[in-house]
């Protein structure tokens, strides 16, 4: 199992990126379902996933955070494997947030044992960043949607993670959380955490997002800076999709 | 019926004006079983939730044996303890034979299938739900195994309380290795069963009668603890 202290890999301070995915595919039952995907991602910043449903927007997360193997094709971080040093310096945030049967504060303090790390004070910093402050001590199942998916983004942050991954965070919550939900981003962003967002909603990838990258089908059909692929879509499914056309 | 009858006013006098007789068997009885479904607990909690996370060759073998051991017949626990531990036997050496000991370790055999198995359905379920978020959170096995078990803390009391009434309600294994012997290895079970035997209803129902309002007295604690784990959304 790879030690984080090996001297064989890049020092803790070297960057995750560039992300190099070359010929990625993705086969389950017979069916292909990313079909020889290929991308390097070097920016900092937010890189939204667009497409519609089924396009391959949330395996292509678990695949490039390790959760599932690539049938074939390889995925590269700072030229590195991907192995469990790289994996946890990574935090990937599901749909549906899976909070332990635990009070708020113990499920921050769940992570940070896992971590080594066992401050009382760093929790409360957490939390009051999340403003799940005054909730620490309540269970965290029996929170608010958004109040659940602040604390699962929390306990993501908890992480120290070079690379937040997040799978449609603020699917069903309302405005209202989805805006504490973006400014927890964006203060991350500014700390220099590279975030992979999935999203469906457009609105919210032109607030966040530095680039693009545009699924169909499996298909990576785009990769453009976000002002550019806003401007004007280069494909077609693309186009439609922005215009809110139905994209087969 | 006004043997019965008789016998249900001598038996509930016997509770009232704590016997002191009946007070040892009951003691003796909570000792050995209570000792067994700890010891049992110990050894089955972990081990069905290893089982339940793990990924090993014969995994499926070992779910399927736990299962099947769930139902050891008494009878044949308490043969296997006497040969282990008679004169004759590899442990006779121990001189375990008719002691609250040996009651323990037949009660320990009994319940710790019980335990295992029901520990492995419970951590499999909660594990499918969780493990996408410890697989990402790359966490090793024993901290995994840790946090299942804490979080399945309200189900895994059930699961106890289950291994629980298996022992203290369990006769064959303690008999055979107990011997049934007055002020030493007399337990309810085997009390019950001697003083019919005998004719002696009365104390045989008055331990039948603290038999039930002990599975009682512990269902409603658990029921009460469960109801107010699901309320705060921990079980």
């Amino acid at each position: 199992m790879p030690d984080a202290s090996s001297p064989l890999l890049p020092p803790p301070e070297a960057s995750l990126l560039p992300l190099e995915v070359s010929s990625l595919c993705y086969r389950a039952e017979q069916q292909l379902l990313l079909d020889n995907l290929s991308v390097t991602i070097e920016s900092k910043g937010i890189t939204a996933i667009l497409g519609p449903n089924g396009a391959g927007k949330s395996l292509f997360l678990r695949l490039i955070h390790g959760l599932l193997t690539p049938s074939s094709g390889h995925i590269l971080w700072n030229g590195q494997d991907l192995d469990l040093a790289t994996r946890q310096r990574q935090a990937l945030v599901f749909q549906k947030p899976v909070l332990m049967r635990r009070s708020v504060a113990a499920n921050i303090d769940f992570v940070l044992q896992s971590r080594g790390r066992q401050a009382r004070q760093q929790r409360e910093l957490i939390l009051q960043r999340a403003g799940l402050a005054r909730q620490g001590n309540q269970p965290a199942r029996l929170l608010s949607g958004g109040e659940q998916q602040r604390l699962a983004l929390a306990r993501a942050l908890a992480t120290e993670p070079e690379v937040l991954l997040l799978d449609e965070p603020c699917a069903s919550i309302d405005a209202g959380a989805s805006l504490q939900i973006e400014q927890l981003l964006q203060q991350s962003r500014e700390q220099g955490v590279k975030i992979l967002l999935v999203t469906h909603d457009t609105g919210q990838a032109r607030r966040l997002a530095d680039d693009i990258l545009f699924l169909h089908n499996g298909r990576l059909l785009e990769y453009s800076p976000a002002a550019e692929f806003f401007a004007g879509p280069s494909s077609e499914p693309a186009r439609h999709y922005l215009e809110g056309r139905l994209v087969l | 019926m006004t043997d019965f009858s008789d016998a249900f006013s001598l038996a509930l006098a016997l509770i009232l004006g704590a016997d002191a007789d009946l007070v040892e068997i009951i003691a003796l009885s909570l000792q050995v079983s209570l000792t067994a479904v700890a010891l049992s607990a110990l050894i089955g909690l972990p081990l069905g939730a290893i089982i339940a996370v793990a990924r090993f060759p014969g995994r499926q073998l070992a779910a399927v044996s736990l299962n099947a051991l769930m139902g050891l017949p008494p009878v044949v626990v308490g043969l296997m303890v006497y040969m282990a531990i008679s004169r004759a036997g590899p442990f006779g050496w121990l001189g375990l034979l008719y002691t609250p000991m040996a009651m323990i370790i037949a009660q320990t055999i009994l319940v710790t299938p019980i335990i295992a198995a029901l520990t492995r359905q419970v951590v499999e379920d909660m594990h499918r739900e969780y493990d996408e978020q410890f697989r990402s959170l790359c966490l090793p096995m024993p901290k995994v195994v840790g946090a299942l078990i804490w979080d399945a803390r309200y189900s895994l009391l059930t699961v106890t309380l289950a291994g629980f009434g298996r022992a203290i309600a369990e006769v064959g294994a303690v008999i055979i290795v107990g011997g049934n012997i007055d002020h030493l290895t007399r337990v309810m079970t085997t009390a019950i069963a001697l003083e019919t035997s005998k004719g002696d209803l009365a104390l045989a129902l008055a331990l039948g009668l603290i038999l039930l309002i002990l599975a009682l007295a512990v269902n409603a604690a658990v029921y009460g603890l469960r109801s107010s784990a699901k309320s705060l959304a921990y079980a």
